[in-house]
This record gives C-alpha cells, structure tokens and sequence, in this order.
C-alpha cells in the first residue's frame, strides 16, 4: 500500500531566500503526523506547498502514490486532501450551515449545478446538519460565520475541513489562541472527526501534540532534523537541543 | 390556498391591473422602462451583490443583446426570417451570452479591482467600436426597426404600448424566478461563498474562476434579455445602450435598492427610473439630484433601501416599530427643509448660469427676481433651519432607536431561544445593532 502523503526532497525558495531546505517525509495511511518546530522553521509553508497554495521551487509531492505536484488546490482537494487554515479562512456573510454545505457540492457530484435546488439536496443537507452537530456548533446553524466566537470560527474550520469526507486531512495549528479547556474540547473533536484517516497538523502546544500524534517531525529551519514516534522524540537529544528542551523541562515539571 | 400561492396571485393581479389603473401612455412607457429596468438590475445584482463584482460595464451585455436582437427583428421585418417578436429577447439572450462568454473569458480571471478596471476596459472598447463599425452598430442615428412586423396573434400585434406592457412584465416576472431560483442552487451558493472568500473555495474543490465566468455568463443572459425587450420597446437602439451611463445607471440603481438582498434591485430599479422620468421633467438639474441621492445613500445607508427594510424587520415582528416612527417622522421634516434649502440654491444658481440677464424665475409656483436678496435670504434660512434641526433629529431617531433595541433585547431575552427558532436569529440581529 503506497503511503497517503509522499513528500519527496521538497524546496521551496522566495528570492535567495530559501524556507523550506530539501524536506522528504513519508506519512502512511490512517497515521496521526504532527509537524512541529520553532517560528518561522517553515511548517506553514510545508502546509501550503502540499495543498499547492504555493508552488513547489524543486521536489515531489505524492497523495496516495500520485504525483500532485503542479496541481491546483481545487484539483488536489478533489483527490482528497482537505486541509484547514491557521488564520481562520470560512466564508464569513454564510450561516454556519451554509459554510459547511458549500464544502460539501463538489464531494457529492453537483460540480457547477444551477439546475439543483437547495433544498432538496438531501444528501448534503443531512451531511451538513451532522457535521454540525459533530463541531457542536448546531445553536449558531443560521448565524452568518462572521460573527461567531473565536473557538466556534476554530471549530467551523476543522468542520469546513472534514465535511466531505476527505480521507487526507491537514490541519494548521487547530488549538492555536484557545484556552485549557477549549483545547480539550478540540482535541477529543479532532480525534472524532478523522478516525481512519490519515491527518497531518502542524501544532504547537506539546501536550497536543503528545496526545494526538502517532508520529512527530520536527521541522527547524526548513529541514526535518527527526521523524519519530512521541517517546523518542521526548528522548531525541538533537530534538531537545535544537527546540524541545525548555518546553518539555516545563512539562515533566 | 397556500399563503405562497396567494402572494403570487396578489403580486400577478398587481402586474395584470397596472396599465390598467394607469392607462396613460406616459405611465405605460414609465412602467415599460420599469420594467427592463428590474431585469437589468436583477442581472446586475447577480455578478455585484451575489459573486462581489463590480463591474463598470454591464451595459455591454444589455446593449449588445439589444442590437443583435433589433438586427434579427429587422430580418423578421425583410422577410428573410421568420420569428415571434414575443420571443425576441430570447435572441437578446443568447447574443449576450455569447459576448459574456468571449468577455467573461478575459475579465473574471481576476477579482476585485482587477476585475472593475477590466471591465472598465472593454466597455470603453466597446463604446468606440459603437462609432468605429457603423455597419453593425448604425453609428450615430443607432438602428431603428418596426415591432409590429409579425402576423397578429390572437390580436397580439404589439403595436398598441399596453402589450408591450405585458410583455415585458411577463419576461420581468419569468426572469425574476429564474434568478432567484439561481440563488437557491449550488452554483448561487458557491457565488456567495467566493465572494466573501475566493481564496477558500480552492480549497473546497472549486475553481473560483469558473464560478465567476458562470455567474458573469448567466447574468448577460438575463442583461441581453432586457436588451432585447428595450429594442421592442423603443423601437430603435444607439450606441447609448452600450454606453458607459448605461452601465453606471445600472449600478446606481442596483446599490441604492440595496445588493445585499435579492428584492434590493428591484426596488432601486423602480425608484430610479420613477426619479429619472418625474424629475427629468421637473428640473433640468436632475443628474445633480441623482448624485445628491447616491452620495446620501452611500454615507448613510451603504447597504441600500432594502437594508433599511431588512433593518426594521425584528422591530415590525416585535410590534415596536411605532416607538421608532415618530422620531423618523420628525426627522423627516427636518431632512425636507433642507431639501428644500438645496433644492432652491441649486435651482436659483441653475437658472442664473444658464438664462440670459434679467427676468424673473418661478419655483413651486413662486415668482421671484433670483438677482435680489430675499430669495438668498430664505434659502439661507432654510439651509440653517434645516442643517440645525437634523443634528438634532438624529440625535433623537439614535436614541428612540436605543430604547427600542433594548426593549426587543429584554423580550427576546425573557423567553430563552430554542436552537433555531426564529427568536434566536432576532436576538442575534438585536445584538448585532447594539
């Protein structure tokens, strides 16, 4: 079986500035990946080349053991990769259940439909009332996005992500600016929602990152210095040197 | 008989009975232009309001619709075709259609103020080929056709301006549903979503692009519609109907009924054209009046008169809408002193710029010598009296508006919203205002 994401000796320059400096990393099928790493190593752009936001400099990036490397990101969304935004991205004048509809058309072959009525898109609209209810976010189903709390927009996000079912999920920091308990909250919803799929989040908070992870790579500037499961990267010497070491002293405290 | 039915039937039995209330011919071919006018702004609202471009050049579509619909009218009228006149604007349709998808081709590729300087762009173009190819566009004198060349159908000649009446409310009305219809399918939908966020949709598996191209497409066709129904109408179409005041009266009237609703459009569509024909007669500083209105709407109330309406919804269903009215009332007739204010000093100064030395003018039945004082002296007075008195008119309106606010606020709170009662979205709007 060919590994859900290949990311294969990946560059990516802007100017003479190079952020992102020969990255391999292969993640397997119904793994739990986290990237993680100091600032500006590079973990949000690793985000955007995979879901082709930006464009490759040099590399190759395989989903499912097809190359998606040139691809648009509605072309790569379509084979199913779906990721989320670290600064929320949701379509903010749309109710909360239309947000999540409109993720949902293409999955379920209405393309550029102006001949289907709304309403009566039972597979949709049943889809779409679950998601809700999954992000719990099913009292604010008809208030525009715009307007919803900063934890709700976080959920709508994961929600706008995992609506269609995508079976390659990439999430960019979905605990960030979120408070103990939201964060929990957040956690047990992520690990619902991609039960059997294969996810990949970069994420900062180490207790996260511990929980959720199957496998951890470590991203500093712009290359991955160790992939590993979370007990050998607590004990990866290089690791602690290079970024790890305050925060996990802090954590076995 | 379902409540729907019953206001359709209402809203046709309206449509039916019009032109024969007003039986006039002026009020026929007022309402004529009404009605291409609603069909117009309804197309417009679909690429504005609903897929966020601003477009400085619609009338490019309407206007091409209409010549190629007058050119097959004239091939009807040569006998060298044969097709039912009540079926033209369909032709207008589909010539629009084609130019939305040679144009729309180039000018949706981007969004934003990309998109509006393209626009921009080929209506210029257009404008000058109007005068450049004579043979296609008539040039200066335009192409005039006769509308009444196919054979009488049950007496349906379209010679007599009530059946052209009825048959631009009938495609008004046909075109209506289809557009709304449009807003309620996935394509209408996904509109709404890469206008409040193109970016995103790419990462839903959608080609914003191509939902910009296809919504741009579908609204020249409802353009060349209302092109082909003003060939019919006025029997002759120049190189105005792809002008540049075309496209900018279109956008006028879409914004000032409000984008953000679909009804908004039509609304604006009605007014304008209602203030185009009654103040082009009253005054000959009309278009002055015009920007005085847009310049007011866009200051205070950006989201158009349907948003006003919009507005006032929760305070009509809480029946707290008469605590509100007095206050607008009031300020009402503050707001028309100084109207009246601005309106005489644009008048005197009118009259002064433009007559010959001497003579008297009269405004609303008053003779008076513009070149003496008293006339200054009042508009003046009104202008202080009127300026003085909204200040505090506002101040009022704000705070019966508060009080208001909080009473729907207490009630909407005093019976705790259920998940998706209606109740809930009302006190998210009332939270909303405060």
């Amino acid at each position: 079986m060919s590994s859900a994401i290949h990311i294969v000796d990946v560059c990516k320059r802007f100017g003479q500035t190079e952020i992102i400096r020969g990255v391999s990393l292969e993640v397997a099928q119904g793994e739990r990946h986290a990237i993680i790493g100091p600032n500006g190593a590079g973990k949000s752009t690793l985000f955007h080349l995979i879901s082709a936001r930006l464009p490759l400099s040099s590399g190759d990036i395989r989903l499912n053991g097809e190359s998606i490397a040139g691809l648009t990101p509605y072309q790569i969304n379509r084979r199913g990769l779906s990721r989320s935004f670290q600064v929320t991205n949701v379509f903010p004048r749309l109710s909360v259940f239309e947000n999540l509809r409109c993720s949902l058309f293409w999955a379920h072959g209405y393309k550029y439909s102006f001949w289907h009525r709304l309403s009566r898109l039972d597979d949709v609209n049943q889809r779409a009332e679950e998601v809700i209810e999954r992000i719990g976010l099913g009292k604010r189903r008809d208030i525009p996005a715009g307007v919803l709390s900063y934890a709700e927009l976080r959920a709508l996000e994961i929600g706008i992500t995992i609506a269609s079912g995508a079976e390659v999920i990439l999430l960019d920091e979905p605990t960030a600016g979120m408070s103990r308990s939201e964060t929990d909250d957040t956690v047990e919803l992520i690990r619902k929602v991609t039960a059997g799929k294969t996810l990949v989040m970069v994420e900062h908070d180490m207790g996260v990152v511990f929980n959720l992870a199957d496998r951890i790579s470590v991203l500093v500037y712009g290359q991955i210095i160790a992939c590993d499961t979370p007990a050998k990267i607590r004990s990866n010497p290089a690791v602690q040197e290079a970024y790890l070491g305050t925060e996990l002293a802090i954590e076995h405290a | 008989m379902t409540r729907k039915t019953l206001y359709w039937s209402v809203l046709i039995a309206i449509i039916v009975a019009l032109p024969l209330v007003f039986a006039s011919n002026t009020a026929i071919s007022l309402m004529n232009a009404m009605g291409i006018a609603i069909i117009f702004a309804l197309s417009y609202n679909m690429i504005l309001g609903q897929t966020g471009l601003l477009s400085f050049g619609h009338a490019v579509y309407s206007g091409l619709g209409a010549y190629i619909a007058i050119h097959v009218l004239n091939l009807v009228g040569a006998g060298k075709l044969w097709f039912p006149v009540t079926l033209l604007p369909l032709v207008g349709a589909l010539g629009a259609m084609f130019f939305g998808v040679l144009f729309g081709y180039v000018t949706t590729r981007r969004a934003g103020t990309t998109f509006a300087m393209i626009s921009l762009g080929i209506a210029e173009m257009v404008a000058a080929s109007a005068l450049m190819l004579p043979g296609f566009f008539g040039g200066e004198a335009g192409i005039s056709t006769n509308r009444t060349v196919g054979k009488a159908f049950f007496g349906i000649t379209y010679g007599p301006p009530i059946q052209v009446y009825y048959l631009i409310a009938g495609w008004a009305l046909l075109c209506g549903v289809l557009m709304y219809a449009l807003t309620r399918t996935p394509l209408g939908r996904l509109a709404n979503a890469v206008r409040d966020n193109a970016e995103r949709v790419e990462f839903i598996g959608y080609d914003p692009q191509r939902v910009r191209f296809l919504m741009l497409v579908l609204s020249a066709a409802f353009a060349g519609v209302a092109g082909g129904l003003s060939a019919i109408n006025y029997e002759i179409v120049t190189s105005e109907n792809v002008g540049p005041v075309r496209s900018g009266a279109v956008l006028l009237a879409t914004f000032i009924g409000g984008v953000g609703e679909f009804f908004g459009p039509i609304i604006g569509a009605i007014v304008l054209t209602f203030l185009e024909v009654s103040l082009s007669s009253f005054t000959k500083a009309w278009i002055l009046y015009f920007g005085l209105i847009f310049l007011t709407m866009v200051l205070y109330a950006p989201g158009g008169i349907s948003s006003l309406a919009v507005l006032h919804r929760p305070f009509w269903k809480a029946r707290l809408l008469g605590r509100i009215v007095p206050s607008y009332l009031f300020a009402l007739s503050c707001a028309l002193v100084l109207l009246a204010g601005i309106a005489g000093l644009v008048e005197i100064s009118y009259f002064l710029a433009e007559s010959s030395p001497g003579g008297a003018m009269t405004l609303l039945g008053l003779k008076f010598d513009p070149r003496t004082v008293p006339p200054w002296l009042v508009v003046a007075l009104l202008l202080g009296l009127g300026g003085v008195s909204l200040r505090w008119a506002k101040r009022r309106v704000a705070a019966a508006w508060h009080a208001a606010s909080q009473e729907l606020l207490r009630r909407v709170r005093s019976v705790e919203p259920t998940d998706r009662s209606a109740l809930g979205r009302e006190k998210f709007t009332a939270e909303q205002m405060l």
